[in-house]
């Protein structure tokens, strides 16, 4: 594009596990076509330059989890025209969420080594909890499908086609055949968005709800049917508690499940 | 420079949130700090209560990285406390999705992290620029790990299919197949890879290591063996914490290891590789003799050297597995669960990783460790460091400090593990 600027993308990371950033460097076949069409302005894991703000796009992997970080995260956010968020830990808190079940009352002593170095919140949560977010993209880790996909349509300035049903809606599209009704399998698949192309029931395994919970989730209904075949209680609430144990909607079945 | 200090806020090119600061007095090195501050995650704090069945998928989550790495280490060590042994094709199985790791982690760090140091690039994109045809191909070796990954585990972060004794769906023949066919290829570009590596400039600096990694009877290990060192170590896993413990330091989220009685010492790619020359395929020594490497060592910067000739090793070792691999009667082992305690340590991209769980009856967690290869390194890169940068105080402020984020990138840190694991124990007040 002779004469127009290239749009500036910029990379931050939160507390996270660095694999939803790496999806990007992941993407073998796009990544140099793409380093054509953006500046890749700000992005330390796979760059040393550092290129100055503002910047066009911010994608933010990770959870606020220290009070710095609390703080960053608004710079980040004046630095940035779009923000998006990408994974389970920005969009939810991420599995380093399961603290917040914990009442800090309990903790009559928190023993490290030296616990006075650690600067720590009581509660991992999400980048939206803190700022202004144009768009939450989900998984654990995030399908770089998508990620193209939403880098490209807010580029572009057009809405992302990101699904929000459930991964059922995957399931019956590649025809696989439905574990929870064959198999008595523990499946999240009825409350769970799409996004992972429903991989787990395709080997032969349940959905354990890396997206998060797709929009209106009956996840009420689910659990007492699980129940019904005979999960036991502390087993529906910790399967509603790992990656996107503090979304919303499973946040609630698992505290309700636990009264 | 003869007073002031070298620091690097946010170190670039390696996974996780870093910074360096050394500080200097009447030309000699004070103080050398690697500072990591990426913040703690707690897993095993939140592993307590957990199912042993969860425990691969939970701790995946340390690393986005290495995952196959977390699976691994938690896997075996679970199935020891159990009393279980993962055998034959399901063992190989293993080791395959291991290569896949491993090619896909050392390509990402070879091209995309380290060689630019040593061509003088801020980044991979920028080299690209004019080494165009090697990166792409370095993209695909890069990508056929990641398929290896994605075929066996599901996906390349956070595989789905790994489980306490085995898999959940087992990949048919004709799967394989079709990566043999590209995995002929990437033989053919990882020797021209380890050529071309062998071919950078390397800084003239050697220490003397205590090199610790796994070795085993007959293969360049991977999943199993005993933890040896060049000075005379030789324990089972299971003895890991009589021999190593970890410090809490104050400029550090990670806890810091060295060996009892002794110092620093050095996991990874280097240690492996000289203390298990022998067990590497033909083509993997040849490839080594071709970059002029010595059967041992003791220069960290070579260490991209070693990097790429384990991905001519693990190629090689991927493209055994798939000729002989027979699709086995059951995916997994069946298991019992049993109150006890178990170990498992895996040769990591980045070296040993550790882990210990205590379990109950049910299989429930009561209690975990885990140590993860940077936290291992710490000691070791800020010795390197401090003994790199005094005879090298001469150089301009930039260039030395680019040369002292290099020196620690040789380690490929990954501080998101580093930091998953600080402990947050919780005593009750009743008891």
């Amino acid at each position: 594009m002779p004469g127009k600027k290239k749009p500036k993308l910029a990379v931050w990371k939160f507390s996270s596990c660095d694999g939803c950033q790496l999806s990007l460097l992941d993407c073998e076949d796009e990544l140099l076509a793409l380093a054509d069409a953006i500046e890749i302005a700000n992005f330390p894991e796979a760059s040393r330059a550092v290129v100055k703000g503002p910047y066009d796009l911010s994608l933010v992997e990770g959870s606020i989890t220290t009070p710095h970080d609390a703080e960053r995260i608004h710079q980040v956010r004046r630095a940035s025209k779009s923000l998006i968020t990408i994974g389970a830990c920005a969009t939810a808190g991420g599995i380093q969420a399961l603290r917040n079940f914990k009442d800090v009352k309990d903790f009559i002593n928190i023993v490290y080594a030296n616990p006075k170095f650690i600067e720590t919140l009581n509660k991992s949560t999400s980048i939206a909890d803190h700022v202004f977010v144009d768009f939450e993209l989900r998984g654990c880790p995030i399908s770089k499908m998508q990620l193209v996909e939403v880098v490209s349509a807010y580029l572009n300035g057009r809405k992302p086609n990101v699904p929000t049903y459930s991964v059922c809606v995957e399931c019956k599209r590649r025809g696989t055949v439905c574990g929870l009704v064959a198999h008595g399998s523990f499946c999240l698949g009825p409350v769970t968005q799409a996004g992972c192309n429903a991989l787990c029931p395709s080997y032969r395994r349940a959905c354990f709800g890396c997206f998060g919970p797709k929009e209106t989730p009956n996840t009420t209904s689910l659990a007492r049917h699980l129940g019904e075949a005979g999960v036991p209680k502390e087993d529906l609430v910790r399967l509603y508690r790992s990656f996107n144990a503090y979304a919303d909607a499973f946040r609630k079945e698992s505290e309700s499940l636990e009264k | 420079m003869k007073n002031g200090s070298i620091k690097v806020d946010y170190l670039a090119r390696v996974e996780g949130e870093g910074a360096l600061l050394v500080r200097v007095k009447n030309k000699k090195v004070e103080d050398v700090e690697f500072r990591i501050f990426e913040p703690p995650r707690f897993f095993e704090a939140f592993l307590r209560g957990r199912n042993y069945s969860e425990v691969p998928d939970i701790t995946a989550r340390i690393c986005g990285i290495c995952p196959v790495a977390y699976q691994m280490s938690s896997a075996h060590a679970i199935e020891n406390a159990f009393g279980i042994q993962v055998d034959g094709q399901l063992r190989a199985l293993r080791r395959l999705l291991y290569c896949g790791e491993w090619i896909e982690s050392h390509v990402l760090h070879v091209f995309m992290l380290h060689a630019p140091d040593f061509l003088g690039y801020q980044d991979a994109i920028q080299m690209a620029k004019e080494h165009g045809e090697l990166v792409k191909q370095a993209l695909q070796l890069k990508k056929i790990g990641n398929d290896i990954v994605n075929l066996i585990g599901g996906r390349e972060i956070h595989p789905i299919n790994v489980r306490v004794g085995g898999f959940y769906r087992l990949p048919t023949k004709q799967e394989l197949s079709v990566l043999a066919e590209r995995l002929k290829w990437a033989l053919e570009f990882s020797v021209k890879m380890v050529k071309f590596i062998g071919t950078l400039p390397f800084p003239d600096f050697e220490r003397d290591y205590e090199f610790v990694a796994l070795r085993h009877d007959h293969e360049y290990p991977f999943n199993e063996g005993r933890l040896v060192s060049n000075k005379g170590l030789n324990i089972p896993v299971s003895e890991y914490e009589a021999h190593f413990a970890e410090e809490h330091v104050e400029h550090s989220n990670a806890l810091q290891s060295h060996k009892i009685g002794g110092g620093a010492y050095f996991a990874g790619p280097l240690a492996r590789y000289s203390l298990n020359f022998d067990k590497l395929t033909k083509t993997a020594q040849e490839s080594a003799r071709s970059a002029k490497l010595g059967k041992i060592c003791n220069n960290p910067f070579k260490s991209i050297i070693v990097r790429s000739v384990e991905t001519v090793y693990a190629v090689d070792e991927a493209l055994r597995i798939i000729r002989e691999y027979e699709m086995p009667g059951a995916a997994a082992v069946p298991i019992t669960p049993r109150a006890g305690v178990g170990y498992g340590c895996t040769e990591a991209p980045r070296g040993l990783l550790y882990h210990r769980y205590r379990l109950d009856e049910k299989g429930s967690v009561l209690d975990a460790k885990i140590v993860p290869p940077t936290s291992q390194n710490q000691k070791s890169i800020e010795q390197d460091l401090k003994s790199f940068v005094e005879p090298r105080l001469k150089l301009d402020q930039e260039e030395l400090t680019w040369q002292c984020e290099q020196a620690i990138r040789n380690y490929d840190p990954c501080i998101s593990c580093a930091t998953h694991f600080l402990r947050l124990e919780i005593r009750d007040e009743a008891s």
